[in-house]
C-alpha cells in the first residue's frame, strides 16, 4: 500500500528542488506583507477600495456634473451616452451622485471606526491594565452601552443632537465604542502578565508609559483589522439610517441617502437606475473591506501556518 | 567571596493571595504561597532558593522586589549604616531602593517586548534613573551587551532575531542597566538549552565576580544550584525547611524532604544509581496545609516513629534551627532531623 | 542481542517540514533500532528532532511536512509493516495507533480533554480497538488507574481532568496509552512538565510497565541524567541526525563524537561540588535554513579539520555503538 500523493506534495517538490539548487529566494524581511499580497480575495478588495476612494477623493476629475445640480428636463432619464447611470426624480446625475456620495459615506465610515478607536483603545488599555475598580466600572459601563438596541439609541440621539454629518459621527462613535474597548481589554489582561511587563514595573515606570508606550504597540494587530472591519459597519449603518431618512441630510448625497428614494414603490420597480447602482456600490465596497479585513487577520494571527 | 556584612534580613515575610468565591467575590481563603519566612542574605553570596512548584520559591523573590505585595513581615535592606524597610518606604526612597534589587526572568520569549529594539527597552529605566542624553544611554547600553558577550551594534536589532540563550543575555544586560546590588535570577536558565545554559551560568558568575553583586538564584534544579551556590534554602509550602551551605547540604541533608528530593534527581553519571526514596502523593494545596508540620503526610520518616512523636508533627509547626555545633550553621525545620 | 526482538526498524528517514515556502529537513537520514523490553532514549536539544522522529512513527506530522524517504518497518506479529507507506489516517494507521503504537506528551496539562470524565478518555481507546461493552470499559479504566498507583480508583475515574493533579494527569495519560498493551510506548519528554518528585514516582512506573508486559519504550528527554537511569540504549541526535547511538555504557562512559562529549562535560552533576569543572559549548545551533556544508557540528567542534566538510559516514566503533565523526578515535582516547 503506497501513499497516495496530494497536492501538497507538489508544491513540496518544488520547494525542495529549489532549496537543493539553492535557489530559494530568502523570505524577504516583511512576511507579514508576503502573506497579504499571497491572499488573492484581500488583494483583490484592497485594489477595490483604494479606486474607490480616489475616485471619490478626485471627484471632479472622474465625472464633469455636480451631484447638487438639479435639472427639471432631465428626470429620471435611463443610462445613456450622456449620463452613465441616468438621472433622478429631479434630473440630478446618479454617477455624480455616487462618486460624490462615496466621500461622506467613507469618511462616515472611516471617522466614525477611527473615533470609536480613539475613546475604546485608550479606556480599554488604560482600564485593562489597572484592574481593580476601574476596570469593573467601565466594564459595566461598556456592557450598559453595547446592550442597548443600536438602532434605538442612534434614533434617540438623532432626534435630540438633530440630524447633521458631524452628529452622524459622533453618534456613532458614542454608540460603537464598546467592541474596541472589549478588544483592548482582553488584549491588555493577557499581555499585562508577559514578563518585559513586569521587568518593567520593576524599574519602576508608570502606569501610562507602560500601557500605552510599550504595551499597546503588542495588541495592534487585532485592534487594526476591527478598525477595518467597523469601517464596513459603520458604512452599512449609515446607508440603513440615510435609507429611513434618519442619517445625513438628503441635501449632501451619500450612498445611503440616494437610497431613499428606494422607498417609493414605483421608483424601486420602473427606475432601477437610480438606486440599484447605490446599493451594488455599498455591497460591493463593504465585502471588499471585509476581505482586506481577513486577510489582515490572517496575517497578524501567529498561529496559522503559510 | 561572601562576607560577614548583612545585605539583606527578611523576618516572619507573608504573603498570601486571596481566593474570591461567590457572587460577591468575597474573600472565601487564602493561598499562603510565603508563610512566615526568616532569611538572612550576606553581601558577595550566591543562596540557592530550591524547592518544586507551588513552594513559594518565585512569590518570595517577587515579594522581595515588590512585584507581589507581602501582607506580613519586614524585609530590611542594609546600605551602609542606612536601613531600609522595604514594605514601608516613601516613594523617594522606594525609586532608590529599585535601582539596588533587579530581577532576571525565566521565559527569554516574553521577557523582552517584541515590539523594541534592545536600545528601546533598555533606555526607558536609563532615561528613569537620570541618563539624560540619548549618547550616553547607547553608550551604557554598549557597555552592557559587552560585558554579555554580545556586540554593541545588537541593541539596534529586535528580540526575534535573537536565540534563547542571547535573549537571556540581553535580559541580564538589563537587570544590570541601573546597577544593583542585588540580582534575583528567577529561573533564568531553566528554560534554556542545556547547553547554552552552561554559558549563561557561566557568564553570571563573571559579572558576579566584575561587580561585586549579591545573587538569589531561584530554581527547581538542584544540579545547577549546588553548582553556582554558596548557601542554598530549601522551601515547602511556603516555609523554610532547611538552609546550609551548599555542599554541607548535599553531602549531609537533615530534612527528610531534602533527602526525597535529592534522592530523586536523575544523575548523569553511571556509577552512582542512586537509592532513589520515592515520595508518595502530591504536593498538598497550599490553601489548606496540613496542621503542624506541613510535610507529615509524605514524610517517609513519619511512618516510623512512635505515637506520641507522631502527634507531636502532627499539631505542632517546627521552627528553623540548628542543633548542630558547627561554625557554618545549618538550619532545619523538623522535629526529628536527621 | 540477536536474543533481543526487533519490534521497530527505521532506515534513513528523511521528514522535511515545509512551513513559511521554505524547506526545513528536520530528519535527514536518521536509522535505529528498537527492541522488546528495552528502553531506547532519544537525546537531544531543541531543534534536533526528536520530537519529529516520534511524530514520523506515529504520522502524526504537521499538515505542511512529510516523510520524504527512507523505511520504518513495524515489525508485528501478523508480519513487517511499512509505516511510512500507510495513508496518514487511513485504517490500517489508526488501527496501530492506540492499540500497537501509543504515545504520551509531553504537557499533562493540555494533553486531556477538559470536558470528559478521565474513565472515558483512557477507555476510549480500547472502544476502538476492541469489543468490550461499557461494564468491562469502566472496569478496565478503573483497574489501569489502580495499576498506575491512583488510590480510591473506583471514585477518581469519574473525575475530570481539572480535579487532578499534575503528576496524576500524567499516570492518567499512561494509562490511556497503556490502554490497549501497546508493543511500543513513546514518550515524548513525559516529565518535563513536572517536579522532580513527581517525575520520579512516573519513570518508576513507566519502568514497571515495561518490565511487566514487555513493552518497548523509546523515551525522549533532553535531560542526561534521565538517559543515566532509565535507559538500555541512546542515541545522541544533533540537527538532524543521529551523531552517535549505542547501549548506556558505550555512550556515556565511552562518548566517541564531539557533540556527546561536549554535552556531559557542560551540565553540572549533582554531588561533584562547586569545584567541578564545566565546559559551556561554544557558539550555538545553526539555522536550519543555513547549514553549515559538511558535518553540522563542525562550527563548534574542537576536532574539527578540512575533513570535516565533507558529511561524515557513519562508523562502527563496536557491535553496539555507531558515531558519525571522522574523528571518532581521537574523542575516545580523550575521554
Amino acid at each position: 500500500m503506497t501513499r497516495r500523493p496530494t497536492r501538497l506534495d507538489k508544491k513540496f517538490d518544488l520547494l525542495r528542488e529549489k532549496t537543493e539548487q539553492g535557489t530559494l529566494k530568502a523570505a524577504s524581511s516583511n512576511r507579514a506583507l508576503n502573506k497579504l499580497a499571497s491572499n488573492k480575495l484581500a488583494v483583490l478588495g484592497l485594489a477595490f477600495v483604494t479606486i474607490m476612494i480616489l475616485a471619490s477623493v478626485f471627484a471632479p476629475l472622474v465625472t464633469q456634473y455636480d451631484p447638487q445640480k438639479v435639472d427639471l428636463r432631465m428626470m429620471l432619464k435611463p443610462p445613456s451616452a450622456d449620463h452613465i447611470l441616468g438621472t433622478d426624480k429631479i434630473g440630478r446625475d446618479v454617477f455624480a451622485r455616487i462618486i460624490y456620495g462615496g466621500r461622506i459615506s467613507i469618511l462616515v465610515g472611516l471617522g466614525s471606526a477611527l473615533g470609536a478607536a480613539l475613546i475604546g483603545v485608550s479606556i480599554g488599555a488604560y482600564t485593562g491594565y489597572k484592574g481593580g475598580w476601574w476596570d469593573s466600572t467601565f466594564l459595566r459601563i461598556s456592557e450598559v452601552v453595547m446592550s442597548f438596541p443600536q438602532i434605538i439609541l442612534v434614533l434617540m440621539l438623532v432626534t435630540i443632537l438633530g440630524q447633521s454629518l458631524m452628529n452622524l459621527i459622533i453618534i456613532f462613535t458614542l454608540t460603537g465604542w464598546g467592541s474596541l474597548y472589549r478588544l483592548t481589554r482582553a488584549q491588555m489582561l493577557s499581555l499585562r502578565e508577559e514578563e518585559y511587563v513586569q521587568a518593567l514595573r520593576a524599574f519602576g515606570l508608570n502606569t501610562f508609559t507602560i500601557c500605552f508606550k510599550h504595551i499597546l504597540p503588542n495588541a495592534l494587530g487585532p485592534i487594526m483589522v476591527n478598525i477595518t472591519l467597523s469601517t464596513a459597519m459603520f458604512i452599512l449603518q449609515e446607508a440603513g439610517l440615510s435609507f429611513l431618512g434618519l442619517g445625513v441630510p438628503l441635501n449632501i448625497p451619500t450612498w445611503g441617502n440616494i437610497l431613499n428614494v428606494a422607498q417609493d414603490l414605483r421608483i424601486l420597480q420602473n427606475y432601477w437606475w437610480v438606486w440599484l447602482p447605490s446599493a451594488v456600490t455599498i455591497s460591493l465596497f463593504v465585502l471588499a473591506i471585509n476581505f482586506v479585513g481577513d486577510g489582515l487577520r490572517d496575517t497578524t494571527d501567529p498561529t496559522m501556518q503559510g | 567571596m561572601p562576607s560577614q556584612e548583612k545585605v539583606l534580613h527578611i523576618k516572619g515575610l507573608k504573603t498570601y493571595f486571596p481566593v474570591r468565591k461567590g457572587l460577591l467575590r468575597t474573600v472565601a481563603a487564602h493561598v499562603k504561597a510565603v508563610d512566615g519566612v526568616d532569611l538572612e542574605i550576606y553581601r558577595g553570596e550566591t543562596l540557592g532558593l530550591v524547592g518544586e512548584s507551588g513552594c513559594g520559591k518565585t512569590t518570595l523573590g517577587k515579594s522581595i522586589i515588590q512585584l507581589v505585595g507581602a501582607v506580613g513581615g519586614q524585609i530590611l535592606y542594609h546600605e551602609g549604616e542606612q536601613t531600609f524597610d522595604l514594605l514601608n518606604l516613601s516613594p523617594e526612597e522606594f525609586k532608590h531602593i529599585r535601582q539596588k534589587i533587579q530581577i532576571v526572568f525565566q521565559d527569554p520569549h516574553s521577557s523582552l517586548n517584541p515590539a523594541f529594539t534592545v536600545f528601546g527597552s533598555l533606555q526607558d529605566p536609563l532615561k528613569l534613573y537620570g541618563v539624560k542624553t540619548k549618547a550616553e544611554r547607547r553608550k551604557i547600553i554598549g557597555d552592557l551587551l559587552e560585558a554579555v558577550n554580545m556586540r554593541r551594534e545588537q541593541m539596534d536589532n529586535y528580540p526575534h532575531e535573537f536565540s534563547g540563550g542571547q535573549r537571556q543575555r540581553i535580559g541580564i544586560a538589563r537587570a544590570l542597566c541601573v546597577n544593583p546590588e542585588i540580582v534575583i535570577c528567577d529561573e533564568a536558565v531553566s528554560a534554556l538549552d542545556v547547553s547554552i545554559q552552561a554559558q549563561v551560568l557561566q557568564l553570571l558568575q563573571e559579572i558576579k565576580e566584575a561587580r561585586g553583586l549579591t545573587y538569589i538564584f531561584i530554581t527547581h534544579d538542584l544540579s545547577v544550584v549546588e553548582y553556582i551556590s554558596d548557601r542554598v534554602a530549601v522551601m515547602y509550602l511556603g516555609k523554610i525547611v532547611e538552609l546550609a551551605e551548599s555542599e554541607a547540604l548535599y553531602r549531609t541533608p537533615r530534612h527528610p524532604y531534602t533527602q526525597a528530593l535529592l534522592s530523586a534527581i536523575p544523575i548523569a553519571d553511571l556509577d552512582r544509581k542512586s537509592d532513589r526514596i520515592v515520595l508518595e502523593g502530591d504536593v498538598p494545596n497550599p490553601v489548606s496545609p496540613p496542621s503542624g508540620c506541613a510535610f507529615h503526610p509524605r514524610c517517609p520518616k513519619f511512618k516510623s516513629l512512635s505515637e506520641p512523636e507522631k502527634q507531636r508533627c502532627m499539631g505542632e509547626s517546627p521552627q528553623l534551627s540548628d542543633a548542630t555545633q558547627l561554625t557554618q550553621p545549618h538550619l532545619v525545620s523538623c522535629h526529628y532531623p536527621n | 542481542m540477536s536474543a533481543d526482538q526487533k519490534v521497530l526498524s527505521v532506515k534513513d528517514l528523511k521528514t522535511y517540514i515545509y512551513v513559511n515556502n521554505r524547506c526545513n529537513k528536520a530528519l535527514d537520514g536518521v536509522s535505529f533500532d528498537v527492541y522488546r523490553g528495552k528502553t531506547l532514549c532519544i537525546v537531544g536539544e531543541s531543534g534536533c528532532g526528536k520530537s519529529i522522529t516520534a511524530s514520523s512513527i506515529t504520522q502524526l506530522l504537521p499538515k505542511l511536512s512529510r516523510i520524504e524517504s527512507g523505511e520504518i518497518v513495524y515489525h508485528s506479529e501478523r508480519g513487517d509493516i511499512r509505516i511510512d507507506q500507510l495513508e496518514r489516517n487511513g485504517p490500517e494507521m489508526r488501527a496501530l495507533r492506540g492499540a500497537e503504537i501509543s504515545m504520551i506528551f509531553q504537557d499533562p496539562m493540555t494533553a486531556l480533554n477538559p470536558v470528559y470524565h478521565i474513565g472515558s478518555q483512557i477507555s476510549e481507546g480500547l472502544q476502538y480497538h476492541s469489543k468490550s461493552t461499557l461494564a468491562q470499559l469502566k472496569q478496565t479504566s478503573i483497574d489501569l488507574l489502580r495499576q498506575m498507583g491512583i488510590p480510591l480508583a473506583e471514585q477518581r475515574v469519574d473525575d475530570y481532568p481539572h480535579q487532578f493533579s499534575g503528576g496524576m494527569r500524567q499516570r492518567a495519560m499512561i494509562a490511556m496509552a497503556m490502554s490497549c498493551k501497546p508493543k511500543i510506548l513513546i514518550a515524548d519528554e513525559p516529565t518535563t512538565a513536572l517536579d522532580v518528585t513527581i517525575q520520579a514516582q512516573i519513570f518508576e512506573l513507566i519502568d514497571e510497565l515495561k518490565q511487566r508486559h514487555n513493552t518497548a519504550v523509546i523515551l525522549i528527554t533532553h535531560d542526561m541524567g534521565v538517559v543515566a537511569e532509565l535507559a538500555d540504549h541512546v542515541a545522541v541526535m544533533y540537527m538532524g541526525n543521529i551523531v552517535e547511538q549505542g547501549t548506556v555504557d558505550d555512550v556515556l562512559r565511552h562518548p566517541a563524537h564531539p557533540y556527546t562529549e561536549a554535552l556531559l562535560k557542560s551540565i553540572p552533576i549533582l554531588g561533584k561540588g562547586k569545584q567541578q569543572q564545566i565546559t559551556p559549548i561554544q557558539g550555538s545551533t545553526p539555522d536550519p535554513y543555513q547549514r553549515p556544508k559538511g558535518c553540522q557540528f563542525k562550527p563548534r567542534c574542537p576536532y574539527a579539520t578540512e575533513q570535516c566538510q565533507t558529511f561524515p559516514s557513519s562508523q562502527s566503533i563496536s557491535e553496539t555503538h555507531d558515531v558519525l565523526c571522522w574523528h571518532s578515535e581521537k574523542v575516545l582516547i580523550h575521554a
